[in-house]
């Protein structure tokens, strides 16, 4: 992650049209794409849990859409202090971009809501897991809104012809690209073995007492 | 604000939450560490008893 921050802020080139605000692309899109991955983790998991019916699944793609909604949260804020850099305004409701974020942070957000409204168990792990199924169709919507519509600020950084931008950019890029990536991947093993382990002392609790 | 600064505040955000995420999964671990020292002290109280009961049974195996 060090070596990320050092690539994105002091060897990455400035940008001739946006400055050196164009540095917080380093951080804001990665951290977007590892949000779009738990979303998707969190569905897989979901899917795998209808299609087998084992409920270790049900704790994975919570802490995935757990990990998801952090990161949306992340995307968010970096996101409009971006836009406060470069456009002027912290946020834009006619950007399809941005308003897709938002509503598929808000649908998963809700999960939670649907999830803590039911008691654990069996019901519980199923109507999570369909709710989460249907969130990942917006995955794409919103991965693509940027390409569809025809009238926007947004930049696009990776078109047909490659990522358009010099080779230490793109180097930079990749490198807190699997930064983000890794660190979301730690935080989800721990967060995971965490609630294992606190699932296991509550039933050995039960189980002594 | 001028434009380093909203890159410093992106940055310095990013850095906050990652370092509160790692406090609460810290705070969490304290709790699963303190949690299991308690069962753990639990077992044994549990297992004493019943040890010493197989001692008396081992030393007279008739009274008991």
């Amino acid at each position: 992650m060090g070596l990320a921050i050092l690539l994105a802020l002091f060897v990455a080139p400035e940008d001739a049209d946006q400055g050196v605000s164009q540095r917080i692309f380093y951080i804001h899109v990665p951290i977007a794409l590892t949000a779009y991955f738990c979303f998707g983790l969190g569905a897989w998991k979901a899917l795998l849990l209808l299609w087998r019916g084992d409920e270790r699944y049900d704790l994975e793609s919570y802490v995935a859409i757990h990990h998801g909604t952090i990161f949306g949260v992340l995307t968010l804020v970096t996101g409009s202090l971006w836009a406060k850099a470069s456009w002027g305004v912290w946020w834009l409701w006619s950007e399809n971009q941005l308003v897709l974020f938002l509503v598929l942070f808000l649908f998963y957000c809700a999960y939670f809501m649907l999830r803590f409204s039911l008691e654990e168990g069996p019901r519980r792990a199923r109507s999570s897991a369909v709710y989460a199924l249907f969130g990942v169709a917006l995955i794409p919507v919103s991965f693509l809104a940027i390409r569809l519509a025809e009238d926007f600020i947004h930049p696009t950084v990776f078109t047909r012809d490659g990522p358009q931008m010099t080779a230490t950019m793109f180097t930079a890029f990749c490198v807190t690209w699997a930064a983000v990536t890794l660190l979301a991947y730690v935080l989800y093993r721990v967060e995971l073995a965490g609630k294992r382990l606190d699932a296991d002392l509550r039933e050995l609790r039960e189980a002594l007492q | 604000m001028t434009q380093g600064q909203y890159v410093a505040a992106v940055y310095g955000v990013v850095f906050v939450v990652v370092l509160a995420y790692v406090a609460i999964i810290a705070a969490k671990l304290a709790r699963l560490q303190h949690e299991t020292t308690e069962l753990l002290e639990l077992a044994r109280r549990r297992e004493q008893p019943a040890r010493s009961r197989e001692a008396v049974i081992r030393e007279a195996p008739g009274e008991v």
